[in-house]
């Protein structure tokens, strides 16, 4: 009788020692389901969601703080993958808010003055300057956030759509025009 | 007799090709205008090097290749440039792409070219001079053949001359192969020569009696050695050079592999005629052969100035009055043209003019009733009708399983779906999604890279300065205890109300002593700012000189303005 409970504290011992070492070796760091959310989200850093950048809003995510509705750069596709990936149903845009048509930043070079500010705004530094210098985006880098539109004192930087060309045109999905049939 | 393989699948379509193979190439006649894409090519677009007014000579540069992946484009005939402007091209988008629009002088002057031996010139200059003369492939993919003539990394043993022309219609190399096999050879020499291959096989569909007989008779009159014409039977679509290679040689080229890996390198007989024109005579590309054939009422082929515009092509083989759409290419892989006023490019083999009895507007499509005739014929033995329902569903990581980027798009399976689905569009339409989507992703990842790395910067930045805050700290309390030395004795002297005055009067010297620093600074700058002289204004235009000054008035404007309006405050303080 005693020998069989110490068999059982023994095992029990041995295995709590092993799951407790295993928990320290194989510790995660941080919460993986937060760079899951994250690699989801488009990375314009523009925190139309509410949080200052796609990180954050992917911790409230995780945290289940935030909607997964939130991030009209996503698009409904982005809604889609967020929704399968955490296990909940898909939810629409609110009113008002929606995906926008993809565009840069465009300053125009004889109003700027050189202040700065559209510097220390831009998430990704894709704003080429230095005080009292030339402002200028670099395209390739602009994610559209539209973030240094704000603090420009002059007004001087628009955005600009994307045009389509030849390079960015892509086929569309078949649709086909409907024909009128007569009744027979 | 060579024993010759299969491939899987195929089709056998009605191969209209008698129609347009009755008489010899004809030449095109010099068209109005010119009107010349600068991306006619695989690759980089061509950097216009003319400007508009200027005149050039037939065979001149008007395009500079861009980068590694790139070709030349030159003036078809000579002329004046008239714009260099975006214009509708052919493509499946109907979007405009930069062309360079040429008005012919009549004269066809030639700018000054000679040619090389290509036994005696070195490999990279043959390379360069196939680049700059324009040469791509003509078979329709139009890569830069430049590219396709290395041999370094993969021994190359066998070199495939292309002459199958398996798509219905097209004729174009058919008549080359019967009228200018000789120079065909030499060019297959030439390219053999670059690859260091050691035999070379053309593939000739069985449905060209003529050009197998004249092909055969070059190889045997000029004595090629270790070069074999062979007849392949004629089942579409027999010339994709995957294809083939699997038929000439056996060789299976597997998913993700290029044929040089497997030891054989492909070229289309067009281009082996250009590459020997190219290098030996220094005729870069200028023009191709075109097949006008459909609604016309005499179906040739015609050698055409590139840039030459369809509508004044048609006109010269008889375009009937109810031809409703032009098409460029074959009926299985065309395009449809967006106008009649698109130029002839280095990717155009045929010009098919529709009439509504001959390619009626696609059928309705119905529901896919899985039949699997097009898994039945697709060459490259994928699964059609699964391709279909994952494109048709945006199920795109599902169609890369099923393979879909093996996918030649060569419409053997719309051709047989009895349902009348365009099978093709959905998958050109989910291999742009999946492209896209790729795009994307790394435009998310480097957006990513940047706002971490930014974030890291300014956390770095904010550390830095609490350390040199901390360090001034630390060296204004090392400075301190001389400083405090005397401050005993004034702390002793401090009942004397003469020595606060004194101290006063010490104070207001260190700040006069101060302010004189500052005044100089001050000066020392101005100095400095009148000496130097701004960098960027010399050599300027004297439209950005004119700009410049507009600029200076408006700026010494605001500053009046400034000026006045604190005056103004002054005044107003006072």
């Amino acid at each position: 009788m005693i020998a069989a409970l110490l068999v059982m504290i023994g095992i029990s011992l041995l295995l709590g020692a092993v799951l407790g070492f295993s928990a320290i070796k194989f510790h995660v760091e941080g919460n993986p389901l937060v760079e899951k959310i994250d690699a989801v989200l488009p990375q314009t850093q523009c925190g139309q969601c509410g949080y200052p950048g796609c990180k954050p809003y992917a911790e409230a995510i995780a945290k289940g703080e935030a909607d997964i509705n939130l991030c009209p750069p996503g698009g409904e596709e982005g809604i889609r993958k967020l929704a399968e990936l955490l296990g909940v149903d898909f939810k629409p845009f609110g009113e008002g808010a929606g995906p926008k048509a993809k565009s840069v930043a465009f300053i125009d070079e004889n109003i700027c003055i050189g202040c700065t500010l559209c510097l220390q705004a831009c998430p990704v530094d894709a704003i080429v300057g230095a005080a009292k210098q030339m402002h200028t985006i670099i395209a390739s880098e602009c994610t559209g956030c539209e973030l240094c539109l704000a603090p420009c004192p002059v007004d001087c930087i628009s955005m600009h759509t994307i045009p389509q060309y030849i390079g960015n045109w892509k086929w569309q999905y078949p649709t086909h025009s409907i024909v009128q049939v007569t009744a027979r | 007799m060579r024993q010759l393989f299969k491939f899987h699948g195929g089709v056998h379509a009605e191969t209209h090709k008698a129609e347009s193979t009755r008489t010899p190439i004809a030449q095109c006649a010099i068209p109005s205008k010119l009107v010349i894409p600068l991306h006619q090519h695989v690759g980089n677009r061509a950097v216009p090097t003319v400007q508009v007014g200027e005149r050039v000579l037939k065979g001149q540069i008007i395009g500079r290749p861009e980068g590694r992946l790139s070709s030349a484009v030159h003036a078809s005939t000579s002329g004046t440039v008239s714009a260099i402007d975006m214009q509708t091209v052919a493509h499946f988008s109907g979007l405009p792409d930069l062309c360079v629009t040429i008005i012919p002088d009549g004269n066809d002057e030639w700018i000054p070219h000679s040619g090389v031996d290509y036994k005696q010139t070195p490999h990279t200059e043959l390379r360069h001079r196939l680049r700059e003369a324009g040469i791509v492939g003509l078979g329709g993919a139009v890569f830069p053949s430049d590219m396709k003539s290395y041999s370094n990394k993969h021994k190359i043993k066998t070199l495939v001359l292309n002459g199958a022309e398996c798509e219905p219609y097209i004729t174009c190399d058919d008549l080359l192969m019967r009228e200018r096999a000789a120079d065909i050879l030499h060019g297959a020499e030439v390219l053999r020569e670059l690859l260091y291959a050691e035999e070379v096989l053309i593939g000739i569909e069985d449905n060209k009696p003529e050009a197998i007989a004249a092909m055969q008779q070059a190889v045997n009159d000029d004595r090629h050695a270790r070069m074999e014409v062979i007849a392949v039977p004629t089942l579409y679509p027999g010339g994709g050079a995957k294809q083939l290679i699997r038929v000439l040689t056996g060789i299976e080229v597997a998913a993700g592999v290029r044929s040089t890996e497997m030891g054989v390198q492909c070229f289309n007989v067009a281009t082996a005629w250009c590459a020997w024109r190219a290098i030996t005579y220094g005729e870069p590309l200028l023009a191709r052969i075109v097949t006008v054939t459909g609604n016309v009422e005499r179906a040739q082929n015609y050698e055409v100035l590139l840039g030459t515009p369809v509508d004044e092509l048609v006109v010269q083989a008889g375009s009937k009055p109810d031809t409703y759409k032009h098409i460029m290419g074959g009926p299985m892989m065309g395009v449809d043209l967006p106008s009649g006023a698109v130029g002839v490019t280095k990717a155009t083999n045929c010009i098919i003019e529709a009439s509504p009895a001959m390619f009626p507007p696609p059928q309705p499509a119905m529901p896919c009733i899985r039949c699997a005739r097009c898994a039945d014929v697709c060459p490259a033995e994928l699964q059609p009708q699964d391709l279909y329902w994952f494109a048709k569903s945006d199920n795109f990581g599902k169609t890369q399983e099923f393979s879909l980027f093996d996918c030649i798009e060569c419409g053997a399976c719309a051709y047989v779906c009895p349902s009348h689905i365009p099978l093709v569009q959905y998958y050109r339409y989910a291999k742009n999604e999946i492209w896209q989507r790729e795009k994307e992703q790394q435009a998310a990842e480097l957006a990513r890279e940047r706002h971490e790395y930014r974030q890291f910067r300014i956390e770095r930045e904010k550390q830095e300065k609490a350390e040199r805050l901390a360090q001034k700290e630390k060296a204004a309390l090392a400075a301190k205890p001389p400083a405090a030395t005397p401050l005993p004795v004034a702390a002793d002297q401090n009942a004397d109300p003469n020595n606060t005055l004194q101290m006063r009067v010490d104070t207001d010297i260190a700040r006069s002593n101060m302010q004189m620093r500052i005044d100089a600074a001050t000066a020392r700058a101005k100095e400095q700012a009148a000496a130097a002289q701004p960098k960027n204004t010399v050599a300027l235009t004297p439209q950005q000189q004119a700009e410049i000054a507009e600029i200076e008035a408006r700026r010494a404007k605001f500053h009046a303005n400034a000026s006045h309006s604190g005056a103004d405050d002054e005044s107003s303080k006072q």
